[in-house]
This record gives structure tokens, C-alpha cells and sequence, in this order.
């Protein structure tokens, strides 16, 4: 099965570390990719630019609505995804435990919906 | 009239739906994960029975028989309700399961992944609310109205959290294994928690008049040994396998002759089931060694506090609140609590264990629990409030669905 794991953090706190330590931060996503690819699990991914480059559109009424920044204002934003293979929500769980972002952050596990 | 022969059918049918429902649910949903599903091929599996078995006699191997149908029967609805790739790929599970197995599998063949579907049920990414309630209806065909009854939740709602629970299990890819063991404790509570609801409600039918529940708290026996022989150092598991055998040891002295309600205080207790004690005793024995106290453990030693004052010609009711304190402190249910305001009230007198039971009552979802309204229709009646106690009688007669208790409420109510 296909699952998603969408990477939600505080990009604010990220930007904010020191440069040594924001490069062991980018190091360990790499091997994560990595181990991913190893295993033969991984189908995509992705880290986002942050939220200050982040449009919203929104037709309502026939009219577009055009909003400059992020969908959700929330403390933690979405900033990158892995999508993956594997085969079922167990095998999904403990890679999403591995990811770093459940570290920093947290890991949304969902199950794609084949088209 | 019914015939005989619709009779035996119908018997046969009712057997093998108590003994094998869960196990031919898990069979069904292992691979394809939709136990919903299972269960709709399985129910026109037995609509089939009732139709076919008094014309064309039951079968020699009813569960066989069951599972051969339900299996045709889950592979036309998966055509019915799948379109494209999707339906392909249950197809394809259907038929490498139907290619794995004879096609007609003995029942000593069809594999148990009884204990694999009730892990799924408990899986962390399921409700905590609903995966007792889950296993009450996928491993032991409870319907969703008793299951709601059983959780104080209404019908509906429960009707809803199910379906919802059952399609979380298929769409999120929820796996039917049993963990491994670093997993085990984790995964293992809300599997307890299960099993003793599914004991609870088998236990409160004592007259054994429907057949479901009659086999319910061996039922749920069977599973508290089945997770005690896979898990033998797990004391919670020892302990809820204790409480039940000390529970079940006491079942016929629950009912005199004439089917009336007997309360602990005035069961015979030459009517108690000594081997069935001396076996709880053992695991609650093994259970203690292992130093970790648990909810199990305590309820368990209550019973073994009861019997020991048995013995003893009188109960010890100063440890048995000693206990329920230590419940309390575990759990914070308010059916603990009105345990612990009764042990109270034993030990230092009605008016201590009415302060206890006032503070309870102030938990909503004891509004409509019996025992609530009738432990404070006693404790009234001995304080001297006869007219408090007759309105409490009142409503703990209106509550009750046990027409044996109801007598015995209706009765109390008489005496005042």
C-alpha cells in the first residue's frame, strides 16, 4: 500500500538553529531518504520552501480569491512529504517514527487513494 | 408449527454461529482487511443455512460449509461494490486465499486468526473507545445495540463509531498479525479491556436464556487462557483471567430454584464452583510474583477477598475498600466508585458510604446505571430515609433489563 507521510514542523525554529546544527538536521534527512531508497520503499519526496513563498487560492462565487501566504496559519506547517510503498499501516508507522520530522515535529501517515 | 427438521437447523445454525463466528470473521477479513465484509458474507452465509439445512439436512461440516458460501458470497459483493483496479486486487486476494487452502476446508484446517483480528481491533491507530466495542462485534458477533448498552453509549453513535472503526482498519491498511513481543505489552491493555467487556456481558445473563451471552463468559475465558498461554509472564493477563474464573466460579449461586436473584450477601456458598476458585487463586498467586499491580489484579484479589471471608464465616470489608482505594486511584471509574462507597459502607457504616456514593452520583453516566440508583436505595433505606429509598428503588426497577433482578429490586421496594 501507498501512504503519504506529511511532515508538519515549526519552520521558524528550524531557520533558527545554529549552522552546524541545521546541516546534522539536513544530514539526517538525507540518510532517511536514503535508508528509504535501500529499502526499496520510496516512490517520492519532496521538502517544501517555506510558508513566506506560499500562495492560497480559493474560487468562491465565480470570483479568486488569491491569498498571500499559507492555507492554515497554525504554529506547525506542512514542509515536506515522503510518499511511500510498503505493506500496511504497521510498516508505515515505523518508518513515519524514523523520519526526523517526528522529532522536530510530527508525522501525518495517510493512506493513498488510488485513481 | 415448526417442523423438526427446521428445528434442528436452526440449532445447528445457532451453534455454529456461538462457536465459530469470530473465527470464520478472521478468516474471511485476514487478507483483505474488510471485516465488514466478512461479516455481510458470513450473515447471507447463515441466511443460506436456515434456508438450505432443513430441507437438505444440515451438514457434516457446518463451519466448512459456512465459510464456502461466505467466501462466494464475499467475492460477488467485492463485484458488486468494487469497480476497476480495486475490485481486481480483492479479487485477486479472494482468490489466492480460496487457492492456499482445500476449497473446502475441513474445520479442523480452517487456520484461527481469531488472535490476529482482535490485535487489528486493538491496533493503536483505532479509537480507543471503540476497539472493545469492535471486538465485542467482529470476533463475537454482538450486535451494535447490546454493545452500546454494555458501553453506556447511545445506539446510534455506537452504530457509527463501528463502521467507521471497520473502514479505518481496511482504507489505512491496519495489518491482522499478532505483535511482536518488544510490541506486546503496549498492544496488550486494550486487548484485556476487551475481553473482560465481553465477559461482563456474558455474565450478566446468568439465567442463561439467550444463547449468546450464555457462551459469552466462556467465550471470553477461552481468550483470557489463549493470551495467558501466548503471554505467561504478563501479570494483567493472569490477573483478568483470575477475576474472571472467581467471577464464573459464582455463577450458579447467582439464581435460587425459581430463577429469583440471589445477592452475594445470601448466596449459598456450597453453590460455589471450589475448583474453578482454587484455579483463580493459583493465577492471582503467579500473577503477584511478578510485582507489577494492575487494575486486573486488584478486582481480582476483591473476589479473593470475598472468599477468604467466606471462609473466614465474615468479610473482611476494611481490605476489600482498601483495595477499591487502590482502584480508584488506577482507574477513576465510576463503577469503581460505587463499589468502594458500598465496601464503605459495610466497613463504617451506611451514612460514610452515602457521602462516598453523593460524590460518585456526580458523574453523569451513572444517571442511568441500575446499580448506581439501587446501592443508594439501600444505603438510604439504612440510614432511615424510606422516602428517598422507595424513589431511588423506583428508578433502579426502571432501569434494569434483567426481569430476575427487576423482581428483586421490586421486592426490596416492598419491604421498606
Amino acid at each position: 500500500m501507498k501512504y503519504m507521510l506529511l511532515i508538519y514542523a515549526n519552520e521558524g525554529a528550524f531557520q533558527a538553529l545554529p549552522k552546524a546544527e541545521a546541516e546534522r538536521g539536513l544530514a539526517a534527512y538525507i540518510a532517511y531518504t536514503e535508508a528509504l531508497e535501500k529499502a526499496g520503499v520510496r516512490v517520492a519526496s519532496n521538502r517544501l520552501r517555506p510558508i513566506a513563498n506560499a500562495t492560497t487560492v480559493r474560487i468562491a462565487e465565480g470570483k479568486t480569491n488569491v491569498l498571500n501566504g499559507p492555507y492554515a496559519d497554525t504554529r506547525e506547517q506542512l514542509g515536506g512529504y515522503y510518499l511511500i510503498d510498503v505493506a500496511d499501516l504497521d510498516a508505515a508507522m515505523s518508518w513515519a517514527a524514523r523520519c526526523p520530522g517526528a522529532s522536530h515535529g510530527a508525522v501525518e501517515v495517510r493512506p493513498i487513494w488510488e485513481m | 408449527m415448526v417442523r423438526d427438521g427446521d428445528r434442528h437447523a436452526c440449532a445447528a445454525a445457532e451453534r455454529t454461529a456461538r462457536q465459530g463466528y469470530g473465527k470464520l470473521v478472521a478468516f474471511l477479513a485476514h487478507r483483505t482487511r474488510d471485516v465488514a465484509a466478512a461479516e455481510d458474507a458470513l450473515s447471507e452465509a447463515f441466511a443460506a443455512a436456515l434456508a438450505d439445512w432443513p430441507s437438505q439436512g444440515v451438514p457434516d461440516r457446518p463451519e466448512a460449509w459456512l465459510l464456502t458460501v461466505a467466501r462466494r458470497k464475499a467475492a460477488d459483493g467485492a463485484r458488486r461494490r468494487r469497480r476497476g483496479e480495486e475490485a481486481a486486487s480483492h479479487l485477486r486476494l479472494l482468490a489466492e486465499e480460496l487457492a492456499e487452502g482445500d476449497a473446502e476446508p475441513s474445520e479442523a484446517q480452517i487456520p484461527d486468526h481469531r488472535l490476529a483480528l482482535i490485535f487489528a481491533c486493538a491496533h493503536p491507530a483505532i479509537d480507543e473507545r471503540i476497539r472493545a466495542p469492535l471486538m465485542l462485534q467482529a470476533v463475537l458477533g454482538f450486535d451494535a445495540a447490546t454493545i452500546a448498552s454494555a458501553f453506556l453509549v447511545p445506539p446510534a453513535a455506537m452504530a457509527q463509531r463501528l463502521v467507521r472503526a471497520k473502514t479505518k482498519i481496511r482504507e489505512a491498511g491496519i495489518p491482522f498479525r499478532v505483535p511482536e513481543r518488544s510490541e506486546m505489552l503496549d498492544r496488550l491493555e486494550p486487548v484485556l479491556e476487551a475481553i473482560y467487556a465481553a465477559f461482563s456481558e456474558g455474565w450478566a445473563d446468568p439465567a442463561g436464556t439467550e444463547a449468546r451471552r450464555r457462551n459469552l463468559a466462556d467465550e471470553a475465558i477461552w481468550l483470557g487462557r489463549l493470551v495467558v498461554s501466548l503471554l505467561p509472564d504478563e501479570p494483567e493477563a493472569l490477573g483478568l483471567l483470575a477475576l474472571m474464573l472467581f467471577a464464573e466460579a459464582r455463577r450458579d449461586a447467582r439464581r435460587n430454584a425459581c430463577g429469583d436473584y440471589v445477592p452475594l450477601a445470601d448466596q449459598d456458598l456450597r453453590l460455589w464452583d471450589a475448583p474453578l476458585i482454587g484455579e483463580a487463586e493459583t493465577m492471582l498467586l503467579r500473577a503477584s510474583r511478578m510485582d507489577v499491580v494492575g487494575r486486573y489484579q486488584l478486582e481480582a484479589a476483591v473476589q479473593s477477598a470475598h472468599v477468604v471471608g467466606w471462609r473466614a464465616g465474615r468479610a473482611d470489608w476494611a481490605a476489600i475498600a482498601c483495595l477499591y482505594d487502590a482502584l480508584m486511584a488506577l482507574t477513576d471509574s465510576p463503577v469503581v466508585a460505587i463499589n468502594r462507597a458500598i465496601a464503605v459502607a459495610e466497613a463504617e457504616g451506611a451514612a460514610a458510604g452515602l457521602v462516598l456514593l453523593d460524590a460518585a452520583g456526580q458523574d453523569a453516566r451513572l444517571r442511568e446505571y441500575q446499580p448506581y440508583w439501587a446501592s443508594r436505595a439501600e444505603l438510604l433505606r439504612r440510614v432511615g430515609d424510606r422516602g428517598g429509598a422507595d424513589e431511588a428503588y423506583q428508578l433502579a426497577v426502571g432501569l434494569e433489563a434483567d426481569p430476575a433482578i427487576r423482581r428483586f429490586l421490586q421486592q426490596r421496594r416492598d419491604t421498606l
